[in-house]
């Protein structure tokens, strides 16, 4: 087996104040992956993510980088990731360019070799027109896009990102989308967390939850939607219907004259209610997910579905 | 991180941190230049002439040696403290935890930006005495290594204040009530000959005072106490806080959760 990316064992932390933040986080993420560490506000992802980069430190557990125990080789873990925090936390004081010379710099690289590093990070992330302004005057997509090209300036193998997409536009988290995909592509680890659910689906092939300090799913993300033994669908129809249609093998529901819910088994196809459907003169215009369908797990697996 | 990365990420902070004080000059230098010509024209020129020498010294250049020194060791504690504070509270500390420098280059970079704001500060403040009165320099190696050791000593202070500070209050509790004391207690303004015994005595555990007394015997060859126990007490000094900044860093205080 090779080196996984990140190896977390029994990983423990109990802030000052007492609280129990993690309880026990196990966590492998294999080189190359697109990973996504899900759970609910306050369930650890954010401690555990600072634990890895050594911004929090452990109670207990093992945390390795690349096979490099944070305990043992800070210096060479360290060097191996890139991390975007979930809070701004650069000099709002400091012009854009200037701010991702200085992380480069940290990381043992020359303003001389940093400068067309900065350059070609600020371009792929669209700031290279905002590189002299201060970093305080960049709107709040801006400033998320300015911690992705500062993390990556040092060409990290990994690179973690703790809701990079928060309070973004569509757009642009579009083409944050694009820009992840194709840096994964390109080799780099990288370990997403985010509460569009949508997103994880879109983006990553593996997942885990965390839950009041502890993982408690860890798999391909196919599997996972694999579990899922129903969907609901929203039905628009071009008839006016006045009750609900009688269709064997399928739930269907009224919302309103246009509009109907249908729970489909996933082992039954959608073919056979569109043929009844139609059989009764009943056409359907368009057809959409209830919900997202890592979100009903999601809901299900943390203890809150229906909540 | 090998010895070149170490030495790139060093000047990578030692940069960051002169740029800082360069661009707000107003606010870094100047006060200084000022504040440190009023005590030369009151002091020195106004009250000094009225007063007898000291060690065969006219009052106003007796005081120089002092007043230099003291904003000097303002300057320096005041940079750090601020830089890393402010560091510590807008968070972009974390740049710097998360990369992989070791604590001991972290708090060697930001001693070396104080050093320099201390350096600078010196050098205009040195200027405005030399507007005042004809410098002297007795011995330059004296006069610099003092410079050096105690810009170093005084950042190394301020770094470790910023570590435990929690508010901008706690940035200006140690230079109110223990920095200005000791430096105006330390020999700038009189030499402790003239004290009582108990006083003299008393005097002598104020480190200021051997800063003050090996920077004056730079200047103009006359000393309170021994060159050599001033060196030696500023250098232990120095290693002390140097261990116990890198110390705090590493256990996280006040930068970790
Ligand atoms: N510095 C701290 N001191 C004390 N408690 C903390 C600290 N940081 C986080 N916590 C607590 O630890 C728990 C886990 O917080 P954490 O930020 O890791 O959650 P999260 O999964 O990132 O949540 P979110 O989705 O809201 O960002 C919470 O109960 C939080 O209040
Ligand atoms: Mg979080």
């Amino acid at each position: 087996m090779t080196t996984p990316a990140l190896e977390i064992e029994h990983l423990t932390k109990t802030y000052r104040n007492g609280v129990r933040a993690l309880r026990g986080v196990d966590l492998r993420v294999e080189e190359g992956e697109f990973f996504a560490l899900l759970g609910p506000n306050g369930a650890g992802k954010s401690t555990t993510i600072g634990i890895i980069c050594s911004l929090v430190r452990k109670s207990g557990g093992r945390v390795a980088v690349f096979g490099h125990d944070i305990d043992h080789e800070m210096e060479a873990a360290k060097s191996c990731i890139g991390l975007v925090p979930q809070e701004f936390n650069f000099n709002q004081f400091e012009p854009v360019e200037e701010i991702v010379i200085n992380q480069a710099g940290y990381y043992g690289i020359s303003r001389r070799r940093a400068r067309p590093r900065a350059e070609a990070c600020l371009r792929q992330l669209g700031l290279w027109d905002r590189r002299r302004v201060m970093a305080r005057e960049l709107s709040g997509g801006q400033k998320r896009r300015l911690m992705i090209a500062r993390a990556l300036v040092h060409e990290p193998r990994m690179l973690i990102l703790d809701e990079p997409t928060a309070g973004v536009d569509i757009e642009v988290r579009r083409s944050m989308w694009a820009f992840l995909r194709e840096t994964n592509a390109r080799g780099t680890t990288i370990i997403l967390t985010t509460h569009y659910l949508e997103e994880a689906e879109a983006l990553c092939r593996r997942v885990a939850i965390i839950d009041h300090g502890r993982t408690i799913e860890n798999s391909a993300m196919r599997d996972l939607l694999m579990q899922l033994h129903m969907e609901t669908f929203i039905l628009n129809t071009r008839e006016a219907l006045a009750e609900v249609p009688a269709v064997e093998g399928y739930t269907l529901r009224r919302v309103d004259e246009h509009t109907l819910e249908a729970d489909v088994e996933r082992d039954r196809s959608v073919n056979g209610l569109f043929e009844q459907l139609s059989r009764q003169g009943v056409h359907v215009l368009s057809m959409r997910n209830k919900s997202n369908r890592l979100e009903e797990l999601f809901l299900r697996r943390v203890g809150r579905a229906g909540a | 991180m090998t010895p070149s990365q170490q030495g790139a990420a060093f000047l990578t902070l030692l940069i960051k941190e002169c740029l800082r004080f360069l661009r707000i000059w107003v606010q870094t230098v100047l006060p200084a230049a000022v504040t440190m010509s009023l005590y030369f024209l009151i002091f020195g020129g106004l009250i000094g002439s009225q007063l007898a020498d000291i060690h065969g010294l006219r009052y106003m250049d007796y005081i120089v040696p002092g007043v230099i020194l003291m904003a000097v060791i303002n300057n320096s504690y005041a940079n750090v403290v601020s830089s890393f504070f402010s560091a510590k509270f807008q968070r972009h500390v974390e740049e710097m935890l998360v990369s992989p420098m070791p604590d001991w280059l972290i708090v060697a970079g930001y001693t070396a930006g104080g050093m320099a704001r201390g350096l600078v500060v010196g050098v205009a403040v040195t200027a405005v005495a030399a507007w005042f009165t004809d410098l002297r320099v007795h011995s330059w190696p004296v006069v610099i290594a003092v410079g050096l050791l105690t810009t170093m000593l005084f950042a190394l202070g301020g770094f470790i204040n910023a570590l435990f500070a929690r508010s901008f209050d706690d940035i200006s509790i140690i230079p109110t009530f223990v920095l200005t004391p000791l430096t105006y207690l330390g020999g700038v303004f009189y030499s402790i000959d003239m004290l009582p015994g108990f006083w003299q005595q008393a005097s002598r555990l104020n480190p200021v005072l051997y800063m003050v007394s090996a920077f004056r015997y730079g200047m103009h060859g006359v000393a309170d106490v021994p060159l050599a126990v001033s060196f030696a007490l500023i250098a232990g000094f120095v290693v002390v806080l140097f261990a116990a900044a890198v110390w705090l860093l590493r256990r996280g205080v006040g930068v970790r959760g």
